[in-house]
């Protein structure tokens, strides 16, 4: 019987010539990432069980980025980073992207594309749960936590359970105002946000595949809020073309074989799909953004791995030209090499960078998590107090930006730039025909 | 598994995410020194809205309710360990929920720190904080005692045995890695 993209990537993983969905196994890694949050527990898990002077698996492997609590004055945060500096060190890691550095990058999940650790074919994990964004290149990618991390880092191994695959499909070309963050919500909207639990989410058809590969990015880095394990779109021309710009390590396209089960097959006309809103508290309070013309905002929030990409950027600065913002507008770009595109990429002659401070943004952040995860209380955008803010990052759990009081309402990057303009919730097609 | 646990309830209702179970201003503390991990304790459910019950009491570092009982989604949101670490570290032994996000509950079982139980009947509608149970972990049932009702719990398969290993470690020690 034929296996989906997911399940062949594992047989191959565990060499196996078929699995089945509900099977356990044993399957190969190929990178590890782990960050400032969870590397320290990590660290110390591995050498619980291994031995203080155990080494990793493989040094090449490992892929250790430092990014949510970086610019803080918080010591313990500092001190979180000194443990990964050191561990970098002794195992003398080849990929360590360190603070202060011009090594730096910003957020793992957009640096791990950028780096070039993303290739069709193989198994990624991670110890963020964000980690399916890189299932957009066509590989096995999921969040874990600090002992499987653990574990690997010796092992160079995990079992898993084999997930089914439920499968998204986009007919027909996406309409200029939508953006990939609007079929996301609408789907977990759709599906609630256990909808896809322990299971395998597959976005495909041509709305999907005429997105680039950030936009792609944006479908796989929220299939955790549907409770799924992994996001994967099948690899094409232009997933092949971008990793071999940035990397130049072997891989294997793996894809469907065409009489693949799934557990379940939906398909979506893109012409149908509107701006989509997911309320306070939960990424599947879905809304349009049309229907929420009274609610009134104190922030906009444009960053973070799912919305603070040169395509989100690009398409907020494409509505915010010639205007001004009425509230309180933050700008994070997720890595340097996005903020030095901010400067290099313009629009009429204008750089993206100038057009978010003409329109009057409150600066433009260093690279980095910053606020999408609330953070240390001087983190650059925190929702200290009853502020309600229009975002496009990926949670708005109670108190997921800071402070419990506050609301937080999730939308694409067309429909933040519109919010943050009239400081109401505004459907991006009044700023677009 | 041969033994039981009895305590308090602590009720919860559905999805409740890994910031309200610890917050991220915490997540800087590191679960393997043991005084941040009591710490990281000591701040378990403090994330939840402020118009709940709170779990642990001012100036504690470990909750009077052994046993949390919730609806679906438990533990949905973000990887960190630290969620299931500040639930142990606060003297959870086991979760009883209609359904778990599967990081939390793989984090719970890999890590060997709690049981990760579901139960098909939706408990958190009938019971109420503070109330006594006892969980007998061999025969798998429940006991409410303020109603002397007993439910069965349903059985946590493979993971069963990982946890009664104590985790990933062991559990890989002894089957093997194949
Ligand atoms: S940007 Fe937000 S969601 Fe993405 S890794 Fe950082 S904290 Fe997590």
């Amino acid at each position: 019987m034929g296996m989906t993209i997911t399940e062949k990537i594992l047989a191959n993983k565990s060499k196996r010539t078929t699995v089945q969905p509900g099977e356990n196994v044993w399957v190969d890694v190929d990178v590890l990432m782990t960050h400032d949050v969870c590397g320290p527990g990590t660290i110390g898990v591995f050498k619980e069980h291994f031995g203080s002077d155990a080494k990793i698996w493989d040094k090449e492997k490992v892929v250790i980025i430092p990014d949510h609590y970086i610019f803080t004055a918080d010591e313990k945060s500092h001190r979180n980073v000194d443990i990964l500096r050191d561990f970098a060190n002794e195992q003398s890691l080849k990929y360590y992207y360190d603070v202060g550095t011009s090594n730096y990058k910003g957020v793992c999940h957009v640096a791990l594309v950028e780096e070039g650790h993303t290739r069709p074919g193989e198994v990624m994990f991670g110890t963020d749960s964000h980690t399916c964004t890189a299932g957009a290149f066509g590989e096995f990618a999921t969040g874990i936590g600090n002992t499987e991390a653990g574990f690997i880092m010796g092992a160079g191994k995990l079992w898993l359970k084999v997930p089914e695959t439920m499968k998204f499909i986009f007919e027909g070309e996406l309409p200029p105002y939508v953006m990939a963050k609007d079929l996301i919500l609408k789907i977990i909207g759709d599906i609630g946000v256990d909808g896809a639990t322990y299971r395998s989410m597959e976005f495909s058809g041509d709305g999907v595949y005429s997105l680039d590969m950030e936009e792609r990015m944006t479908l796989c880095n929220m299939v955790i809020e549907a409770g799924g394990k992994n996001g994967v779109i099948a690899p094409d021309e232009r997933t092949l073309d971008f990793v071999k710009k940035r990397s130049n390590k072997p891989f294997e396209v793996v894809l469907n074989d065409e009489d693949a089960k799934y557990h379940s097959v939906k398909a979506y006309r893109s012409s149908e799909i509107e701006p989509m809103v997911a309320k306070p508290h939960s990424p599947d309070n879905k809304a349009l953004a049309r229907e929420l013309k009274d609610v009134k905002l104190s922030q906009a929030y444009i960053g973070s791995c799912t919305g603070g990409k040169m395509a989100d950027f690009k398409a907020a600065a494409r509505l915010l030209k010639g205007h001004k913002v009425s509230i309180k507008t933050i700008v994070v770009p997720a890595t340097k090499e996005v903020e030095e595109g901010l400067k290099s990429e313009t629009i009429d002659g204008t750089s993206l960078w100038d057009i978010f401070l003409e329109a009057g943004t409150e600066g433009i952040g260093k690279p980095g998590c910053q606020a999408c995860l609330g953070g240390p209380l001087d983190t650059f955008g925190r929702l200290n107090q009853e502020e309600i803010c229009i975002s496009t990052t990926n949670r708005n759990f109670p108190g997921r930006m800071g402070s419990r009081q506050s609301q937080v309402y999730l939308a694409s990057p067309l429909t933040v730039a519109a919010s943050a303009i009239t400081g109401r919730i505004t459907d991006p097609r009044e700023y677009m025909e | 598994m041969s033994d039981k646990v009895t305590g308090k309830i602590f009720v919860l209702g559905d999805n409740i995410d890994t910031d309200q179970i610890i917050p991220a201003q915490y997540l800087n503390l590191l679960p393997t020194d043991p005084e941040e991990r009591k710490k990281l304790g000591s701040y378990a459910l403090v994330g939840l809205p402020k118009n709940s019950l709170s779990f642990i009491e001012e100036g504690q570092y470990e909750a009077s309710c052994p046993i949390i009982i919730a609806g679906k989604n438990f533990g949905c949101g973000s990887s960190r360990e630290h969620a299931p670490i500040s639930l142990n570290a606060a003297g959870v032994r086991l979760i009883i929920a209609e359904s778990y996000s599967r990081i939390f509950f793989r984090n719970s079982v890999n890590a060997g720190l709690l049981y990760p139980f579901t139960s098909s009947k939706r408990l958190c509608d009938e019971m109420k904080t503070g109330e006594e149970v006892e969980v007998d972990l061999d025969a798998k049932t429940f006991t409410h005692k303020p109603s002397g009702k007993v439910y069965h719990l349903d059985s946590l398969g493979d993971a069963e045995t990982i946890i009664q290993c104590g985790g990933i470690f062991e559990y890989a020690k002894k089957y093997g890695t194949n």
